[in-house]
């Protein structure tokens, strides 16, 4: 009994092209099948019993209401869990379903499945939890205390990540010195949490579901359920969206569980509500910085303190620090550098994966400090900036040398080029409410309302980072069908919206020169890809798609050789075999007939390598990705409200496999960035989320986002697949810290939280 | 079932008849589409009427599906994604790139034929004021304007 998924389209294209998305059509149709959208016969609904504690111990459980409420086939607790009561990314410390502690406000504790959804959430709140409340800790600092309550057997520091680089006590002319705050953002993808899991009567479960690494998943959920791998299958269902939000589990092993239980698929759809504590969000964060640095603008040294507040189980934030700690100091050089990063439990709602991981908080702060030393020298910030941008074969404060393009003076000159948009007093009568600060709520007409520019660039890793084994394994498969030759390209990489659908093909496209690709679904069947996350997606699996095509491409031409076409270079172009001349020898049709040619490879790039636990010093990364921007705001100074004008944005990718898709990711980068610099927060009163709902949690709609202006570069890196580079998550990091650095300039304030809020520019 | 005895919809949805018996009361108009109908084009994000990825024509008004209840659309027209004669506006949101994950897209296809057959021409303004009520995570809009602006230029 398998669910609709969505079927695979022939596309053709080559590396470069703006290929349309071969799954485009169904979507913008509503008839791609997302993961909230699966059905089949006799499928049960599954409902989540929650915490209403942010820290409190589980005195007993009762499900005898719940279970005799109509419709109901199942209610499982803690003790329903096959496997091992634990999971994690990093590592496990976070139970399916709680047992002795609930350690976050809507942390899961039972699950019931009946067979209308509304039964499923009455009987849900049927099930009798008794708690004996404990007092939450809610702050970072005082997690660290020592007083503090221990949330976990190791203590709450989940990660103390030290970088002592150069000359630990060394002194400036000019000294410049900044506290900043990061509010908790949300990933927000449009699609909820969901996904169908239909047992297979043999004791195992095929899982369909929309997430960024499956095999993580299926790892996870084995230990869980107390299978072996190969009885947790898993099929990837229509993501809607991800940048983060779906590395972890959600609602997988529940889904799981109840269909093993109930021998009846179930399918479990979050409501936005229960997203919002369904999956882990941005890290909030507090950051001391001091910069020193010579008259003539050369920085000495920096020292910061960064604590990010982790939330109540691990998920990926050991690496979230670690990145926000390398990467500290921003695109600079920097020869002296003392950073402490900690990131710590606490009672609040955990914190891991979104995009920019963990290079958006610390963008803020470098950023700021950046403007705030050329003020304190009286220099243009962008000169600051070019003055001190890395270069090829600068030492990072990690200690490692950046190969390849580092086009970081380039990338501020370019951003700096664009010309001015016209003011509001340059634009007259007629001008819509909808451009000016406050839109229609007719609160200006222009008056009160000041212009500021600013500017901000940033860089992070691209790939995993730190020793851990990166790769991706693709499989490739020429076939000739209805006369015409045909590839199949098979991989579990996760199509999240980014594109991975035409880039591989694309790929494929290229390098065997044939016309009709099709993508098929990703699943466990073939070996993992890891995530669709760290930008690495197009690098990894690409690469991994790029080496099983070559490999095939090698075959058939030496079958052609072996057939004794004339030999000299062989390759193929437009579904034909071709000499050193580029003249057609043999069709493949002609020459395959019923042959089928598959190879499968497995891609690693380079090895990245430990850091050095006292000094946070090795070459920890494999590539590293560039971009800076410009933003232009109208305040109104007043009221406090911010109109974001134009972004203008530069960003090295590498080489652009798909123009088309680049754009969407630069543009679309941007808006989350715009999101954390004006609107978006998670609010969290006592471990209690405030606002989880799209009514209070506020993303930017198409009238707070303003156009892109944006420069690609494409330098080529020597040592990737075509040169490219990850393109994703650069877009999130710079584009905030530049909207708050033209607030500043707009207002003259010292701004130092997002979101910036309206009572920041007027109390 | 243990939600009340239920109600009978019988409505148009997409120029076809069609009957649920023993509809909850509670079920909103995206949900009897979804999960009685099997039309699942209309998307569930927020359930809150503030995404607008699940808007449909109702008696040829655009409304969010989760916002109107299953029983109100007793007797009355609804015309979805599935049923939606846009192929000129779809066509130019898959050409324009404003289409990445496509969860808010067939909110968005809708918004915009609706937004067209008021304003065959619309300015930029009008493309923003229009789409306001339909958010995208990925996209950062810019393409989607690109994609009005095709679809209006070819209809």
């Amino acid at each position: 009994m398998r669910p609709r998924l969505a079927p695979p389209t022939a596309i053709r294209g080559r590396v470069g092209d703006g290929v349309q998305r071969p799954d485009g059509l169904l979507k913008v149709r509503g008839e791609f099948p997302y993961s909230s959208d699966l059905q089949v016969e006799g499928m049960l609904w599954g409902a989540t019993v929650r915490s209403p504690h942010p820290y409190a111990r589980i005195l007993s459980i009762d499900t005898a209401a719940a279970r005799t409420m109509p419709g109901v086939r199942a209610v499982l607790t803690h003790e329903d869990v096959p496997g091992k009561n634990l999971y994690g990314l990093e590592f496990e410390d976070q139970p399916v379903l709680a047992h002795d502690f609930v350690r976050y406000w809507g942390e899961a504790v039972a699950l019931v499945a009946a067979d209308h959804p509304e039964q499923a959430r009455r009987a849900a709140a049927k099930v009798h939890v008794e708690y004996q409340v404990l007092p939450p800790v809610v702050d970072p600092e005082q997690a660290l205390s020592p007083g503090a309550p221990r949330l976990h057997p190791n203590g709450n520091l989940l990660r103390h990540v030290k970088i002592r680089h150069g000359e630990q006590a060394a002194r400036a002319d000019v000294v410049v010195k900044g506290e900043y705050e990061i509010g908790m953002q949300d990933q927000a993808p449009l699609g909820p949490e969901s996904g169908l899991a239909v047992p297979d009567g043999e004791g195992g479960v095929d899982l369909y579901i929309a997430t960024q690494w499956l095999h993580i998943d299926q790892q996870q959920l084995a230990r869980v359920l107390g299978l072996p791998l190969e009885k947790v299958r898993l099929t990837m269902a229509g993501i809607g969206g991800a940048f983060g939000a779906r590395e972890d589990l959600s609602m997988q092993a529940h889904a799981c569980m109840l269909a093993l239980k109930t021998g009846q698929p179930v399918k479990i759809s979050y409501s936005r509500p229960e997203s919002f504590v369904g999956h882990v969000h941005r890290h909030p964060g507090r950051l001391a910085y001091e910069h020193g640095a010579d008259r003539d603008g050369t920085l000495v040294y920096v020292k910061a303190r960064i604590l990010l507040d982790g939330g109540a189980y691990a998920s990926s934030s050991t690496a979230v620090i670690a990145n926000a700690t390398c990467f500290s100091a921003g695109p600079y050089r920097c020869p002296n550098a003392t950073i402490d990063g900690l990131v710590v439990y606490t009672n609040n709602p955990p914190c891991g994966a979104m995009r920019g991981f963990g290079s958006v908080q610390n963008c803020y702060a470098h950023e700021a400090q950046m403007d705030k030393l050329a003020a304190a020298l009286g220099m243009d910030p962008v000169e600051l900036r070019i003055r001190n941008a890395m270069e090829t074969g600068t030492e990072m404060i990690t200690g490692q040398v950046i190969d390849g393009p580092v086009p970081v003076a380039e990338l501020l000159r370019r951003v700096m080029s664009f010309s001015l948009p016209i003011g509001v007093e340059g634009r007259g009568e007629g001008t819509p409410l909808t451009s000016l600060p406050g839109g229609v709520s007719n609160t200006t007409h222009g008056e009160g309302v000041t212009r500021g520019v600013g500017y901000a660039a940033g860089f992070k890793n691209i790939g995993y980072s730190e020793g851990f084994d990166d790769h991706s394994t693709a499989r490739v498969r020429l076939f000739v069908a209805g006369g015409k030759p045909r590839v199949e390209v098979h991989t579990a990489a996760a199509e999240v919206g980014q594109g991975m659908v035409m880039v591989q093909a694309q790929i494929a496209g290229s390098e065997l020169g044939v016309n009709e690709i099709v993508v098929l679904n990703a699943d466990t069947r073939i070996g993992s890809a890891g995530s669709s996350s760290a930008s690495r997606q197009t690098y990894i699996t690409g690469g991994a798609v790029k080496a099983a095509a070559e490999a095939v491409c090698k075959r058939v031409c030496e079958i052609a050789q072996s057939e004794l076409y004339p030999a000299n270079v062989l390759r193929i172009e437009n579904d034909s075999v071709v000499g050193a001349d580029g003249k057609p020898i043999v069709s493949l049709a002609t020459l395959l007939g019923d042959e089928v040619i598959e190879e499968t490879r497995t891609f690693h790039p380079r090895r990245t390598h430990h850091l050095d636990p006292e000094t946070g010093q090795a070459d920890a990364h494999m590539q590293f990705a560039f971009a800076a921007h410009r933003a232009v705001v109208d305040v109104d100074t007043e009221l406090g409200l911010v109109k974001v004008v134009e972004l203008a944005t530069a960003q090295d990718v590498g080489m652009a496999i798909n123009p088309l898709a680049v754009q969407g990711q630069l543009e679309g980068g941007a808006a989350q960035g715009l999101g954390l610099a004006v609107m978006e927060e998670i609010l969290v009163k006592d471990g209690v989320i405030r606002n989880a709902s799209f009514t209070d949690y506020l993303l930017p709609t198409i009238l707070d986002m303003p156009p892109v202006r944006m420069d690609i570069l494409e330098l080529g890196d020597p040592n990737s697949p075509y040169g490219l580079k990850g393109v994703g998550e650069p877009p999130t990091i710079s584009s905030g810290p530049a909207i708050v650095a033209a607030i500043r300039a707009a207002t003259g304030r010292d701004i130092t939280r997002v979101p910036v809020r309206p009572h920041d520019l007027t109390l | 079932m243990g939600l009340g005895r239920g109600v009978k919809v019988s409505c148009t949805v997409n120029g076809h008849k069609q009957v649920a018996d023993g509809v909850w009361e509670g079920e909103s108009l995206l949900y009897v589409l979804r999960e009685r109908f099997g039309l699942y084009g209309s998307k569930n994000a927020c359930e809150q009427g503030e995404c607008g990825s699940c808007s449909v024509y109702l008696d040829g008004t655009l409304v969010c599906a989760c916002l109107v209840l299953g029983g109100q659309a007793n007797g009355r027209s609804v015309v979805t994604i599935e049923g939606l004669e846009g192929a000129k506006v779809q066509q130019a949101y898959v050409e324009a790139g404003a289409v990445q994950c496509g969860f808010c897209t067939p909110g968005l296809v809708v918004a915009t034929h609706d937004l067209l057959h008021r304003v065959p021409h619309p300015s930029e303004a009008q493309i923003r004021e229009a789409l306001a009520g339909n958010v995208c995570r990925c996209t950062g809009y810019a393409k989607i304007i690109d994609a009005v602006n095709l679809a209006a230029g070819r209809l």
